[in-house]
């Protein structure tokens, strides 16, 4: 066992990263769901970014287009679920279902092709940890702009529900839509609105693993990452700064989780890849009596007529 | 009355099946191929569908081939060999471990079709069973990487702590020690068999800790990337050649190359003289290929490499012969000892100083 | 009756287009997904096939239908699937090789605890604490997902397995193989067990208070509270029965179909049984019907896949089309009924 080979910065250079596409992904549906709707489609707007993302920024030499396409494509994808689910009333939790398997299915069609490919470069920036000597290469930290970006996304959200007249209509409508129909609000567009940020920022988290962290596109490459962050969701209470918290916490655990094994420390890969849905179950337990930031209307079906 | 009924459906379908199976003789020969994952993965699968091709172009008229990709092991498994048996497919191969009881199942059920399991270890009058000496590859990569390695550190993402892994693993370390006896092995094992995002995480987190040479056992080129990043760090391909990462990272690469026996056991078949084997072939053989070793290699460091998979390929070495211990220290093998096939096949310990443990 | 027949028409059509648009022939791609199954010159062996692919789907689907109309989310059915299995073939393995009658029994008793007493975390949590019950059983399923992992690779390890992970095959194992009751048919006690449960519960919510209550908490909860129905009970029991529905079919499936514990044993059926809910607008018969529709989708696509080199992602998609267009056009029409009757008034 050699701790000492763990050097702290580059690990928290490293959990920044990991926590990126997932804190994308949980902003986004943070916001759907203060809207008052539950969109468990993440895993599939986030593939479905990942190959849009990668395809652009290929074809056209640029990852910035990338990254467009990947919030379009997350976007247009969502429409799909606020189709189904503001206008045909069908139900969120199986429409959500469906669209992460649609999703899935048809990422890997436009994938084809895309396979063994290398995107463009991103732009990234290096921190020297340590110089080189004649033993080893210089130890670089590298973050990428998106890793700020992100964090400023959750600071703008933040603001926006806090501090905004849209933003408390927002809320309005996610606890109560008939009270907020009451008042004149339009709830079915607000909650499109909001479906189509959700799938954006998915979209985006998406692209983030195919362009920059990994960067490659191969089938099923967000491999459940989508999941998590409908986990980190509740997890923070439906507060952003919470799940800034909660990402540097999932994506903590599992930068964590190796390298403690390569600096030979017995774990049980397993037990420690389970702490932290049990954590987040806990931290559920613990705040369910402090229900202030769940949004009471989630998952209800809204239609003006009732 | 109705379970007369349901016998006589039930007689009525094993008729029909051996019926089935008497018109899949035709002129052409139809060999079906299960896939775990997409063809698409660039590695595992990639390379089994590589060898199908191969197959087709090799006959050409004379075989027609058919596949079905991302098949869950266990029962989908089993319907689809079925399914591919009651319409007529000569010879299937299922290139899965997963797929061994099932592979077993529908060979008892179809005597007259022959199926070619990878990786398994259970035959039957009908199936025949094919993997590959991976550990003879790993040996070649352990030589460059001790050489190759200036901080000593090398590391290694492994799928899961099974056999096959395990024996990578060992092989690698003999051959690294025998030509740097500093060198350390860090290990990092990703459960997983294909997650890029897992394993470009796994990869950084070994460069981070020292690591200047990746060795991985998982089919991604994720670990490729991560290095690239970083610079000053080398891989090796695995499965794939990974030749879009060459020259550097990637340095060489351990290649599946299953076209040869596909082609001859579709041969066989074809001539009628096709009977079970336990195939376990390497470098020898042309089953388990070394890529090109690139020019970040120093000549001489070459030069010892491929005299070493000369070696392999003939037979005069082998990359477990003693004296070797296992890691509590306990002899395994004596002076000049080589490991049984059988040892081998079930290894479940590592060899002296490797540190770390197989996760249970 | 009209809009699900609507919407696999739809379906046809549009992933007609789609399937041409990849270069295959369209008509004949339908053909062989929703005809080769149930017709072609192997239909024998489809027929079968489509009661072992839905069987799953139905069990589960029914028990979560329970507590979907009375407004309980429970979406970790996989969860309970996967430690129903576990425990089933705990229980097998327990004794192995031991041949006696009363093993099975008790490994169907001891699938179906096992899932119920998951599925009592997120239960209690929620009675106790008033916590969410989606988020809970949705947590769940990963831990669970975890430990069979661990199971596999561990304590469940087929000690004759050459260290490979994965369990024995209990279809070895007499005592502990759920066979097919009649060779060829397809039935083994899944089977059974799945058409009993869509029974039960047709039964249940028609004819039993307690069906009564489920309905009338989903539709005015309100109401259901001055008639003096006890939320808690009925959580209690909607996930109580959903979990131990959901344990049971991962014990006959790992202890027939799968016959072993294995990391990847678990295909997601406890998901797709969730859109079965759905699809059969949960109703007993309708989740009958909608698991076979499901079913004929999955074994009609990996035909579709050998016979025209179908990519399976096309497959998906597919499913995915017919999902939407169900839940859209099932909706859409409910949708219309009310306003035409809002218009009435």
């Amino acid at each position: 066992m050699d701790l000492s080979a763990i050097n702290p910065f580059l690990l928290l250079c490293a959990i920044l990263v990991s926590a990126t596409p997932l804190l994308f992904a949980a902003v986004g549906e943070l916001v759907v769901e203060k809207s008052g709707v539950l969109n468990l489609g993440v895993e599939g707007m986030m593939i479905t970014g990942a190959i849009c993302g990668f395809a652009i920024s290929v074809n056209t030499g640029s990852p910035w287009m990338g990254l467009l396409a990947a919030a379009g494509g997350g976007a247009v994808l969502s429409l799909l679920f606020a189709l189904l689910t503001q206008v045909a009333m069908a139900n969120q939790v199986a429409s959500g279902l469906s669209l992460t398997l649609f999703g899935l299915g048809l990422s890997a069609l436009i994938g084809q092709g895309y396979q063994g490919i290398k995107p463009p470069e991103f732009p990234t920036f290096g921190v020297v940890v340590a110089e080189a000597t004649a033993e080893r290469a210089a130890l670089v930290a590298r973050l990428d702009i998106l890793v700020f970006a992100a964090i400023a996304l959750t600071a703008a959200v933040w603001a926006f529900l806090k501090y905004s007249r849209a933003g408390l209509i927002l809320r309005a409508v996610g606890e109560s839509h008939d009270a907020a129909h009451a008042l004149g609000y339009k709830v079915v567009r607000i909650r499109v609105l909001a479906i189509l940020f959700g799938g954006a920022c998915a979209g985006l988290g998406g692209a983030y693993i195919s362009l920059i962290r990994v960067p490659q596109w191969t089938e099923g490459m967000t491999a459940g990452i989508g999941w998590i962050a409908l986990a980190l969701v509740v997890f923070a209470n439906w507060k952003p700064w919470r799940a800034l918290l909660g990402a540097w916490l999932f994506g903590g655990v599992n930068v964590l989780q190796l390298n403690l094994q390569a600096a030979g420390v017995d774990i049980p890969a397993e037990y420690l890849g389970m702490a932290p849905y049990v954590i987040t179950i806990i931290a559920l337990v613990i705040m369910s009596s402090d229900r202030s930031g769940a949004p009471a209307s989630i998952g209800r079906p809204f239609h003006a007529s009732s | 009355m109705k379970l007369m009924k349901l016998l006589a459906t039930a007689a009525m379908a094993l008729g029909l099946a051996t019926t089935a199976m008497a018109e899949g003789h035709g002129e052409k020969t139809k060999v079906g191929f299960v896939y775990v994952g997409p063809v698409g993965d660039g590695g595992w699968t990639y390379e089994h569908n590589q060898g199908r091709l191969a197959v087709e172009e090799h006959f050409g008229d004379k075989v027609e081939t058919v596949f079905v990709e991302s098949v869950p092991e266990g029962p989908d498994a089993e319907r689809v060999m079925t399914q591919m048996a009651l319409e007529g497919a000569d010879l299937i191969f299922t290139t899965s471990f997963g797929y061994m009881d099932p592979t077993i199942n529908v060979a008892a059920k179809f005597p007259e079709v022959k199926f070619e399991h990878a990786t398994g270890y259970k035959t039957a009058p009908n199936v025949s069973t094919y993997s590959a000496r991976f550990y003879e590859g790993r040996a070649v990569q352990g030589h460059i990487a001790g050489h190759m390695t200036k901080s000593n550190i090398v590391g290694y993402i492994g799928s899961y702590p099974i056999p096959e892994v395990i024996r990578g693993i060992n092989s690698a370390y003999i051959h690294a020690k025998k030509v740097n006896p500093d060198v350390e092995f860090k290990i990092i094992w990703a459960f997983t068999w294909f997650d890029p995002a897992k394993e470009a995480d796994a990869a950084k987190t070994l460069i981070e800790q020292g690591a200047d040479v990746i060795l991985q056992h998982t089919d991604s080129t994720a670990p490729q990337a991560a290095a690239q990043a970083a610079g000053n760090v080398i891989t090796f391909g695995q499965a794939s050649d990974m030749a879009e990462y060459a020259p550097m990272p990637r340095v060489s690469s351990i290649i599946d190359n299953w076209a040869p026996y596909y082609i001859t056991r579709t041969q066989a078949v074809m001539d009628g003289t096709w009977e079970t084997k336990m195939t376990w072939d390497g470098i020898g053989p042309g089953m388990v290929g070394i890529g090109e070793i690139t020019n970040a290699v120093p000549a001489d460091v070459k030069e010892e490499a491929l005299a070493l998979k000369a070696a392999l390929a003939d037979g005069s070495y082998h990359p477990f012969t003693g004296p070797l211990k296992k890691q509590d220290g306990s002899d395994w093998l004596a002076e000049g000892e080589t490991a049984d096939d059988g040892t081998l096949a079930g290894m479940n310990f590592l060899v002296e100083g490797i540190e770390g443990t197989i996760p249970e | 009756m009209a809009t699900p027949v609507l919407a696999v028409l739809v379906t046809m059509v549009a992933g007609g287009i789609l399937f041409a648009f990849l270069g295959k022939p369209p008509i004949e791609a339908i053909r062989v997904i929703f005809w080769d199954p149930l017709f072609s010159e192997f239909a024998f062996y489809y027929r079968p096939q489509l009661l072992v692919k839905g069987a799953p789907l139905v069990l589960i689907a029914i028990g979560l239908s329970l507590g979907f109309r009375a407004g309980i989310w429970n979406i970790g059915a996989e969860g309970q699937y996967i430690i129903g299995a576990l425990s089933g073939a705990g229980v097998a393995l327990a004794f192995y090789p031991l041949d006696a009658w009363w093993i099975f029994p008790l490994m169907v008793l001891g699938g179906a605890l096992g899932g119920f007493l998951w599925a009592m975390i997120p239960a209690l949590l929620k009675v106790k604490f008033g916590t969410n019950e989606i988020l809970v059983s949705l947590m769940l399923v990963y831990v669970a997902e975890k430990i069979l992992a661990s199971m596999s690779l561990g304590l469940l390890k087929n000690p004759e397995g050459y260290g490979f992970p994965g369990s024995r095959n209990l279809q070895q194992y007499p005592s502990a193989h759920n066979a097919e009751i009649f060779t060829g048919s397809g039935m083994h006690w899944g089977v059974a067990a799945a058409l009993i449960a869509v029974i039960f519960a047709y039964i249940l919510l028609n004819r039993h208070m307690l069906g009564f209550q489920i309905r009338l908490t989903g539709e005015a909860p309100r109401a259901a509270r001055f008639a003096g129905v006890s939320p808690a009970r009925l959580v209690l029991f909607c996930l109580g029965t959903a979990g131990a529905l959901a344990g049971m079919a991962g014990m006959f499936e790992v202890s027939g179909p799968s016959g072993q514990v294995s990391i990847d044993f678990n295909v997601g059926y406890g998901f797709t049984a969730i859109i079965v809910a759905f699809l059969g607008r949960l109703h007993p018969i309708g989740i009958l019907l909608a698991g076979a529709l499901m079913a004929l989708t999955y074994i009609g696509g990996e035909i579709a896949q050998s016979k025209l080199g179908m990519p399976s992602a096309a497959i998906q998609v597919f499913q995915g089309m017919l999902l939407f267009f169900l839940l859209a056009l099932d909706m859409l029409t409910h949708f219309r009924l009310r306003l035409a009757a809002k218009g009435v008034a």
